[in-house]
């Protein structure tokens, strides 16, 4: 990308890194620099990249303040606010030519003014915050709130807008909103007597904002598990899905206790590991609740005999998949989109599952309903494949909607009164022609009663080794995964269809390929998009394969699997699928691609 | 395949509550070996479902794999089953549970199903106090595969092969007293007296209630050498304590002498009664039935009957606040915040 020159006054369009300790609290001054800014109606992104570990390792917050926008990372640094001495070396190499860095000066560090072209801030943060606060607890509190209070006055941040912020978040203790804002006074104090304030990197208020909220789609996604009426949620704490969970349960303790007997209308079970888990979904599911789950890659790996029972036996699920770095441990707290092919065939035998990709947390909110009508109307697992990235990071999004006529599709389930004029339920019978059989829920009544079972079943639902009998119920399994191509959610394309290049890409990665879009459109490259929503594939994705001789495949993995898994399901030339591929945990920035496509222009080779 | 028992009832037939007679109560043709102990464990279900006058459709039969939980489909064929997999029927139970706290849970496993592949899900089922029965149908083997041993079978007992076993064996009756179950009983496959109460009280404890059954595998485990035989088992069970399992509104008209007897009430209104053989007995107290257990465990007995009942214990619905009504039949309208509710929620992420 076209370096920009920093010499000039840069509104709106600038990116902030912090480098912390973990443990520390320094999350919540971050958080409200990143909020002041939303609320003075610029458009932000917030990346957090955090280690897998409670206290005294490194940790970054980076914020991107953009005014086009953007929701990717943009991959620079401008400003570096460097909180701990342990990684001054690699912070300070990180700036951008013509950037600032702000550190503690109580201790100088001389070391860190060995680069010419970048600007070293020096403020005595722990001397201030030892002259004017008590307790060390505090002292390190404050410290962080101090240096939000510096950039309040380096960026031009509204100062009513971070004490309303402060007020909110101590609505119950006054005196803590106002000792932090004591702490961001003395900050924004001290850096307009020492600093020629505002730098040119600065915010000017805009009114980009309205209708949006900072969400992260951990959170949007429970939202939608609220509204989609489940009312079992079934769980083994795991990294980066327990944020999940814990927003399930915080939503549901303000809206799911019943005002009257104080009853909760929900259960969450936290169970003895992710087979439990899924096997308490699929229980609850039989059972007529809606139920789900939320993990990530090991759990689903530890999940998946469960997996093949609920396709087989055809019980609804629905299960979170929230992505993080594999495999085996990997890395935890970092993100990557590895677990497509897992969950797209997971379990032994022919099985294979309807798959959900949400690409920001207002998609997270919408797919998690959505993916509840679609696992009791197809009587199916169905896995919502979130990442670390969109999983916990807050994302501005716009505003979840929702429709008040909205009813949950609860698919083809016989009620007693429909019972009372059959002669006969049958449990796997292709009854209508598509596919799907109709179920009964346990309590019904004695016609209605079935026997579930993983083993060999007949469309009549009784134990089977005949030949003939097993083919025809997965047969007819494989015509219900089919029709479920058309149920899904479509792709979205962008462009005149006719481009010669396009790029195919899923979830996480439509920020950074939007992004580059623009940028090679700039550069008068013609690029169509298609975006993928969901497996199995529609026929738009045909078309698309069909009507593009050269497409990249962007993916955050390194096998490249959303290509692997292209070149299985659909038509299309494998020779035609080049891979653009960003797998080393961290969110994908734009460059990555706008790089990669003119390379391989330059080159020749895609034209 | 699947053989439907016909349904013929001979006339002056006894029938419950409901009208029904107790071959409304079986299910599916048994494909079990002639003799093998599930078979009788199946009937005296039947027995204690007939007595009961439990409508069919109130039950639901969970499993996992194996000789044991195949023979879910044997009885209730009016009521749902699951055949889940193998060492996982408490997780499906635990959703299942949450889901419809209305129906009865049966539950029947094997001691392979429920002490090896199993072992963490029957300890939590237990931990959590899951309202549920769950029959351990205990003969030491696994029958599917062919004879191995089991994780209960007895160290020195010998395979049909004449192989020792080398291994301490898992009681399941210890496990459950030690992990806080609040129903915890032996029997044997071939005590139809004994073991019909025992079911019938177990389906109206409310929380977890275990019943190990020792129910010999005729083909593979009922040699000489065996601790799990026809023979051994009925050589070295002690029964010590008997439980009569008392409707609601009926009287407890026998009358025992001081200290022979224990009335439980249980949270229905019926009663069961516990009968000490043994005067040292108490079945109302953990430590000492734990204590007991293990001291006859040693002496190469098996102590069977009522061996602890703590009712009345906080169970899984009660931990978990749950509504009377079933979550899975509670409106919809009553569980969507909807738009109105959004707007406020979303003023909270700006």
């Amino acid at each position: 990308m076209p370096e920009r020159d920093l010499t000039q006054e840069r509104l709106n369009d600038f990116v902030v890194k912090f480098a912390n300790v973990n443990g520390t609290g320094s999350a919540s001054a971050n958080s409200l620099i990143m909020k002041s800014i939303f609320r003075m109606g610029v458009p932000v992104v917030g990346k957090n990249f955090f280690p897998s570990n409670i206290q005294g390792l490194p940790t970054w917050y980076e914020i991107r303040v953009t005014r086009e926008g953007w929701r990717a990372r943009s991959g620079r640094v401008d400003l570096m606010v460097a909180m701990n001495a342990e990684t001054y070396a690699r912070d300070i190499a990180e700036v951008a030519p013509g950037g600032w860095l702000l550190y503690d000066s109580t201790w100088p560090r001389p070391s860190l003014l060995s680069r010419e072209d970048v600007t070293v801030l020096g403020v005595p943060l722990a001397q201030l915050c030892g002259d004017h606060f008590e307790g060390a607890r505090a002292r390190i509190l404050m410290k962080n709130v101090m240096y939000a209070g510096v950039l309040a006055a380096l960026l031009d941040l509204d100062l009513e807008i971070v004490r309303e912020l402060l007020g909110e978040s101590f609505a119950r203790k006054p005196a803590l909103a106002d000792s932090n804002m004591n702490a961001i006074r003395i900050g924004y104090d001290y850096a307009r007597e020492h600093f020629d304030c505002p730098l040119p990197i600065r915010i000017a208020p805009m009114d980009e904002t309205r209708g949006h909220v900072m969400m992260d789609g951990n959170t949007a996604a429970a939202l939608g598990c609220v509204y989609a009426g489940a009312t079992v949620g079934a769980w083994y704490p795991i990294t980066p899905s327990t944020s999940l969970m814990d927003a399930f349960r915080a939503f549901c303790a303000r809206h799911r206790v019943d005002p009257e007997t104080g009853r909760n209308n929900y259960m969450v079970i936290q169970a003895e590991d992710e087979l439990a888990a899924i096997g308490a979904v699929i229980g609850a599911s039989w059972n007529g609740a809606r139920a789900f789950t939320p993990t990530s890659g090991p759990g689903v790996s530890l999940m998946n005999e469960f997996i093949g029972l609920a396709y087989y036996a055809e019980i609804p699920a629905v299960l979170f998949d929230v992505q993080r770095v594999g495999p085996s441990t990997g890395m935890p707290t970092r993100t990557q989109q590895c677990d497509l092919l897992t969950c797209a065939y997971a379990s032994h035998g022919d099985t294979r599952h309807v798959l959900l990709f949400p690409a920001d947390p207002g998609e997270c909110f919408d797919f998690a309903v959505q993916a509840f009508d679609l696992a009791e109307r197809l009587q199916t697992p169905v896995f919502v494949l979130l990442d670390l990235d969109i999983g916990m990071n807050d994302w501005m999004t716009k505003d979840p909607q929702w429709d008040d006529d909205y009813r949950p599709d609860r698919g083809k389930v016989i009620t007693a009164e429909m019972l009372e004029g059959m002669q006969r339920f049958h449990r796997y019978l292709d009854v209508d022609g598509d596919g799907i059989p109709w179920r009964t829920i346990p309590g019904v009544g004695e016609k209605g009663a079935y026997f579930t079972r993983g083993s060999g079943h007949n469309q009549l639902g009784a134990y089977t080794e005949d030949p003939a009998e097993y083919q025809l119920v997965v047969d007819r399994l494989r015509r219900k995964f089919d029709a479920a191509a058309r149920l899904v959610p479509t792709a979205v394309t962008e462009g005149s269809g006719r481009a010669e290049v396009g790029i195919v890409s899923f979830g996480s990665c439509d920020g950074a390929v939007r992004e580059a879009l623009a940028a090679l459109r700039r550069t008068g490259v013609a690029v169509d998009y298609l975006r993928i929503r969901a497996f199995p594939f529609g026929e738009e994705v045909e078309e698309f394969l069909r009507d593009h001789e050269a497409i990249f495949v962007v993916e955050q993995n390194r096998d490249a699997q959303l290509r692997a898994l292209l070149t299985l399901e659909t038509a299309v030339e494998k020779r035609k699928l080049r891979s653009i591929l960003h797998y080393n945990g961290l969110p994908m920035s734009a460059d990555c691609v706008v790089d990669a496509v003119v390379a391989a222009l330059a080159q020749g080779e895609a034209a | 395949m699947r053989v439907t028992k016909p349904r013929i009832v001979p006339p002056g037939a006894p029938r419950n509550e409901l009208g029904m007679t107790r071959r409304d109560y079986e299910g599916g043709m048994s494909t079990l070996c002639a003799g093998c102990g599930h078979d009788s464990v199946t009937a005296a279900i039947v027995q204690a479902c007939f007595e009961l006058s439990l409508p069919p459709q109130s039950v639901a039969k969970l499993s996992g794999i194996g000789c044991s939980s195949k023979t879910t489909a044997y009885f209730v064929a009016g009521a749902h089953g699951f055949n889940g997999v193998h060492g996982r029927m408490p997780a499906i139970a635990a959703g299942a549970s949450a889901a419809n706290r209305k129906l009865r849970y049966i539950g029947v496993s094997g001691d392979g199903d429920s002490l090896s592949i199993g072992l963490g899900q029957l300890g939590h089922a237990i931990r959590r106090n899951m309202n549920m029965l769950y029959m351990l149908e205990n003969n030491g083997v696994y029958g599917l595969t062919k004879g191995q041993f089991s994780a209960s079978a007895d160290m020195g007992s010998r395979s049909k092969k004449g192989e020792k076993n080398q291994n301490e064996p898992i009681d399941p009756v210890l496990l459950a007293l030690s992990l806080g179950a609040t129903f915890v009983a032996r029997s044997f496959s071939g005590d139809k007296e004994q073991l019909v109460p025992l079911i019938k009280a177990g389906l109206t404890h409310r929380g977890f209630g275990l019943i190990d059954v020792l129910s010999p595998c005729v083909t593979f485990n009922d040699h000489e050498g065996s601790t799990k035989s026809y023979a051994y088992v009925r050589e070295h069970q002690q029964a010590a304590i008997a439980a009569d399992y008392v409707e609601p509104r009926r009287e407890i008209t026998v009358s025992y002498a001081e200290g022979e007897a224990v009335s439980v009430e249980m949270h229905d209104g019926s009663n069961v009664l516990l009968r000490k053989l043994d005067r040292d007995y108490d079945p109302t107290d953990r430590a000492k039935a734990l204590a007991y257990v293990q001291e006859r465990v040693q002496r190469n007995e098996y102590v069977t009957g009522m061996i602890y009942l703590g009712e009345g214990r906080s169970h899984f619905h009660d931990r978990h606040n749950t509504p009377d009504e079933p979550l899975n039949s509670i409106p919809y309208e009553k569980l969507c915040p909807g738009s109105a509710g959004l707007a406020g929620i979303l003023s909270g992420f700006r």
